[in-house]
């Protein structure tokens, strides 16, 4: 069997999606995603024109939100909470695991 | 086909009202959900929990599966004859299908009619996997062999379990936690709809010598005494091949001596750093001249490494 190669590419702040993709991506809505903003759970590119685009790394939480909204049947605005302390969690493991790269490992 | 006890699964007893179903689902949901929690068999757990709510809380599908019967979790067993026709002449193969498709299959009535062979178009399920690579391959790139058993509707619309085989190149630069997509490689879409895609997410195996900070690394630098007083030239491994790194007199532990894009790549451009962390390591064992001279060094010198006690001591304030 022939095994098919595929490029994987970065969810970072070089790719750039707009309002209906991350709709597409994540199973929201249009006004859950404004919500979102709105709370500032999601921060968009440029947030004084109409139209948002969004950095690619947001993907990954408004994936999540989809999964939470789905999973727990929450309302926008809890929505929104559980977003923004879920974002300050993962911020707070971040800065704990390059704490802890700096921790020796070993004492000979 | 195997069979999942959904009733045993939620932790109900076969005749639990719908209130009790979801209370118990949310329960356990709080528990594994992968966006909460940190159990790292807590996604399939979930997936499990979700698939039993997903059935039973509607009662169409819950019927559905009472009249699969009662069996042992995980036996082997068919659905009675014309099972799938009393619910809208649906289709389906149970050969090779998991419990959660068929159900998948029974969703929202005539939601999913074109599977069937009408013409609403759907689009393909989005996936997500983890893959574990080292950071020899993050650093240089790689491919990732993905074997995804994915549920798919064949031309009379059937529903088969299908393996999905292919090879992910994932660019150099990554690092924890980093995802990546891969555009149309998840679930078929249907009558036209777009095929969903892939999400990796990278995780790195643990290194024996580097610990990984975004795309900086940090290493333990063990020196010995005299080298951290009086300075070296210490050859320190890195991802690109050994160095020689210059040790200044007078360093001391706990110090970050660092050496510049000696990190991972970085997607864009340029490269993380890397750390050697020092520490001041002693011999256990001495011989008879390493302790003459250790004792030589202690009788005559005048360095005094808890001057900055002395004033405390001195108060004679207690230690808090």
């Amino acid at each position: 069997m022939e095994i098919q190669q595929a490029d994987a590419v970065w969810l970072d702040d070089r790719l750039e999606f707009s309002c209906a993709e991350l709709a597409r991506f994540s199973g929201l809505s249009d006004a859950e995603l404004r919500e979102l903003v709105d709370c500032g759970a999601l921060v968009p590119n440029n947030p004084q024109q109409t139209e948002w685009t969004f950095s690619g790394d947001v993907v990954v939480t408004v994936r999540a939100a989809g999964r939470l909204r789905a999973d727990f049947e929450l309302e926008p605005q809890a929505l929104a909470l559980a977003v923004t302390l879920i974002g300050r969690i993962r911020e707070l493991e971040a800065q704990i695991g390059n704490l802890r790269a700096q921790l020796p490992r070993r004492f000979p | 086909m195997k069979y999942k006890d959904y009733y045993q699964v939620l932790g109900v007893e076969r005749d639990a009202d719908t209130d009790a179903i979801k209370k118990a689902y949310r329960k356990l949901a709080h528990k594994y959900h992968p966006d909460v929690s940190k159990d790292p068999a807590g996604e399939e757990k979930f997936k499990e929990i979700a698939d039993a709510y997903q059935t039973l809380k509607d009662p169409e599908k819950r019927a559905a599966y009472d009249q699969l019967g009662s069996h042992q979790p995980g036996q082997d067993f068919q659905p009675p004859p014309d099972w799938g026709k009393q619910f809208g002449d649906r289709r389906f193969s149970f050969d090779d299908v998991d419990l959660s498709d068929l159900f998948a299959g029974l969703a929202g009535g005539g939601q999913h009619a074109g599977r069937q062979g009408g013409t609403f178009q759907m689009p393909g399920q989005d996936y997500e996997v983890t893959a574990h690579i080292t950071l020899e391959d993050a650093s240089r790139g790689t491919t990732v062999d993905l074997n995804l058993s994915v549920p798919e509707y064949d031309e009379h619309g059937r529903l088969h379990r299908v393996q999905r085989s292919f090879q992910a190149r994932v660019p150099k630069g990554a690092t924890d936690g980093q995802r990546l997509r891969l555009r149309g490689k998840g679930g078929k879409g249907l009558n036209g709809g777009p095929d969903g895609d892939l999400y990796l997410n990278i995780a790195l195996h643990p290194h024996a010598l580097y610990r990984v900070s975004g795309h900086d690394l940090y290493l333990d630098l063990p020196l010995a005494p005299w080298e951290a007083a009086l300075g070296a030239v210490v050859e320190v491994p890195t991802l690109g091949g050994s160095v020689h790194l210059k040790v200044p007199p007078g360093t001391h532990a706990g110090q970050k001596l660092r050496l510049s894009r000696r990190g991972l790549p970085k997607p864009s451009a340029g490269e993380g750093d890397l750390y050697a962390i020092v520490q001041i390591v002693v011999p256990t064992v001495l011989s008879e001249r390493e302790r003459a001279l250790f004792k030589e060094l202690s009788d005559g010198s005048t360095f005094n490494p808890r001057g900055h006690f002395e004033q405390e001591i001195r108060n004679g304030n207690p230690a808090s």
